[in-house]
């Protein structure tokens, strides 16, 4: 008896292409991984490409065009799970930072003829636009709570990917907290595990490119920041980076800036 | 889906509208008349990210980190040219030890860089595969040797900066975090076992069928008095430019065509330019190691090599290369005293120019007394080929206009992939759409 094998597409919108090169990281499964699923539209990888529907659609990067505004809403629709790939597909990326300045000055600024260039006012996550069955964090992704993820769907249960903070993986590598040792700005308390705390692990403080954590405390983290001297500057870039727009985040930075 | 469709016939215009297997996408649009070439356009339509705007008044010690987010495929190429701009900036001179391990990541970036391009996204071109699974399909061993190959890059990468993807431990002044020298030893054996194995793998690659198409190009490249370039070192071409980084505003202009969100890049008062892999081969050709030249002469690779196809030769020739430093590198390291060396934080300007896998990359940062950068400019390698990959494509078309539309498309798909453009390096995305009057 043959059954067809589960159909998965992959999908850019704004973003470095890192998260989707993820699976092409994963080189002891690969081979294995496209044996068992059917990778019908995957144009980084392939020319062969399917129309859908697909039974799962991974979404990497924001919306920063209205045509892309627009094809968010196609890809819906031909997707059984839509999963969000990364921080800008997640919380809009580092390209979000426009969100808070005017960017059509922005555009001018980098482009000599700024009439060439089509692009919206704020660069926004997928799940600003249509329902999404998961959020997979991370910039980049892990390839391995990828893979996770992939197997998950497939098999019809939910995936194990912890909520829980950077301080959770710090203590288990029984890394030396450097917010307290060496009193470096740190944003583990408040950011979601998966990276393997590889900040810390190199001695400086995690930036918080897998987001927030569940039920973070970002404004009292920033508190503490200011507390110990940090400038008010400072803090808010430190909540400013790949997942800016993310909503704890996005609370921090404009508590530390309006004091 | 509005995008993604075969290959079409439609009032006179074929058009492919989304090219697979770059990094990053784009479009391609080719007018003949009477089989004549009109005009050729390498469109890309990347949405912009601004990354030039949204730096500004960031610190200049978070630029690697931001940078690094140009590029997936490429991260560590955007942070070495960020921190050397900087401490060329500030006149930091760091410690021999820190030097190597950043030509060490470099080569595990080239490592991975290259032959990702050579076996998952080009080699398909030339065996008449449409992906790299259907390649394995065929060829198990050799597939799973460049997997493994790939892997060694990733582990290099990894092991010095934590992740391969956007590594987090390069810092201006050195590095966050610096190894053990028993940390890296354990990745000898497996640089050794692949210097064994690389003729093979080049025999492999040197038995495809390649156009028989040469161009007259003015080589681009970095060149030191005695390495092969990844770092540093001065902008030569073969047209006899030799300038330092400093100077590169001087000689290079950009322009912003309509066509496109990827800048144009040309030499003033001439045109445009080759850079990346055969660039480099065909101008440090004395600097690589032996091993390295031997695996040319095994493929037969000559200096000068003129035709684009053979890129891909190049690329088996520089993995050979890096491998073989690599493994130099972590037999004399001894761990630096420091990470990263101190220094004082002023207003200052600088700039630098690095190979990254595509080719160079040109950075160039002001920022004030706190650090806070003013202004910056990003040259990636793919802006700089892309006129000349469309200079290419109109020399290459006239050759195989009588062929089906399908494999028209197909040729200049791999002509484009010749360079291994990175569009999203050029913040970009890329399209194919032929046109006949």
């Amino acid at each position: 008896m043959t059954k067809t094998k589960p159909r998965i597409g992959v999908f850019k919108f704004a973003s470095c292409d890192g998260c989707q090169l993820s699976l092409l990281d994963l080189e002891d499964e690969l081979i294995a991984l496209a044996g068992a699923v059917d990778l019908a539209f995957f144009p980084e990888m392939s020319s062969h490409m399917r129309k859908g529907p697909y039974d799962i659609g991974l979404v990497e990067g924001s919306v920063t065009t209205h045509h892309d505004a627009s094809r968010i809403h196609e890809i819906r629709k031909q997707c059984k799970t839509l999963v969000a790939i990364g921080a800008c597909a997640t919380a809009g990326g580092i390209q979000a930072l426009r969100n808070w300045h005017d960017s059509k000055q922005w555009v001018s600024h980098v482009y000599a003829h700024p009439e060439y260039i089509q692009t919206l006012g704020m660069s926004t996550p997928i799940s600003e636009h249509v329902p999404i069955d998961f959020e997979l964090r991370g910039c980049p992704v892990s390839k391995h709570q990828l893979l996770e993820l992939l197997s998950a769907t497939l098999a019809g249960r939910r995936p194990n990917i912890p909520t829980y903070s950077v301080c959770m993986e710090c203590k288990r590598k029984g890394n030396v907290c450097v917010a307290v040792a060496q009193h470096v700005a740190c944003l583990g308390p408040a950011t979601q595990a998966g990276c393997g705390a590889i900040c810390p692990s190199f001695g400086r403080g995690c930036y918080g490119c897998f987001g927030p954590a569940e039920t973070p405390n970002t404004v009292i983290l920033a508190d503490q920041l200011l507390r110990e001297g940090r400038a008010q500057q400072t803090v808010v870039r430190d909540f400013r980076s790949f997942n800016a727009w993310a909503w704890p985040y996005r609370q921090a930075s404009e508590k530390a800036r309006s004091l | 889906m509005s995008r993604v469709i075969e290959p079409r016939k439609k009032n006179g215009t074929i058009r492919v509208d989304y090219m697979a297997r770059v990094e990053g996408e784009g479009a391609l649009f080719i007018k003949l008349k009477n089989d004549q070439v009109q005009d050729v356009k390498l469109k890309l339509f990347e949405p912009p990210r601004l990354f030039e705007a949204l730096l500004r008044g960031r610190h200049f010690s978070e630029a690697p980190d931001i940078t690094a987010r140009i590029c997936g495929i490429c991260p560590v190429a955007y942070q070495m040219t960020a921190v050397h701009s900087i401490e060329r900036a500030l006149g930091i001179t760091v410690h021999p030890m820190v030097r190597l391990l950043r030509r060490l990541l470099y080569a595990g970036e080239w490592i991975e860089s290259h032959v990702l391009h050579m076996y998952m996204l080009h080699a398909p071109d030339f065996m008449g595969y449409r992906d790299f699974v259907e390649l394995a399909r065929d060829h198990p061993a050799e597939a799973r040797e460049a997997l493994r190959l790939k892997k060694l890059g990733n582990q290099i990468m990894t092991l010095l900066g934590g992740r391969e993807i956007h590594p987090v431990s390069v810092a201006v002044g050195g590095f966050y975090k610096t190894p053990s020298k028993s940390e890296l030893e354990p990745l000898a054996d497996e640089l050794k076992r692949a210097l064994d194995i690389v003729f093979d793998k080049a025999k492999f690659l040197a038995g495809f069928d390649y156009p028989d198409f040469e161009q007259t190009y003015e080589f681009v490249a970095l060149s030191h008095p005695s390495e092969y370039p990844l770092n540093e070192g001065r902008l030569v071409s073969s047209k006899g430019l030799n300038i330092d980084a400093s100077q590169y505003e001087d000689y290079f202009t950009e322009h912003h065509v309509k066509h496109s969100n990827a800048l144009h890049s040309v030499i003033r008062g001439r045109d445009c330019y080759q850079t990346g892999p055969l660039a480099r081969f065909n101008l440090n050709y004395s600097k690589l190691p032996e091993v390295a030249r031997q695996a040319a002469e095994h493929c037969g690779l000559r200096v000068p090599c003129l035709n684009p196809f053979k890129s891909i030769l190049a690329r088996a020739v520089e993995v050979v290369f890096a491998l073989q430093e690599s493994l130099r590198i972590i037999q004399i390291y001894e761990p630096p005293p420091v990470p990263r060396v101190p220094f004082e934080i002023r207003a200052a300007a600088g700039n630098a120019i690095t190979e990254a896998p595509r080719g160079i990359q040109f950075n160039r940062y002001t920022f004030d007394e706190q650090g806070l950068i003013q202004s910056v400019k990003i040259v990636p390698p793919t802006s700089q080929n892309q006129k000349r990959i469309e200079e290419d494509l109109k020399n290459f078309v006239p050759g195989i206009v009588a062929l089906p539309i399908e494999e028209i498309t197909r040729r200049c798909e791999q002509a484009v992939r010749n360079y291994d453009p990175c569009i999203s390096c050029a913040t970009h995305f890329l399209k194919v759409t032929l046109e006949r009057e």
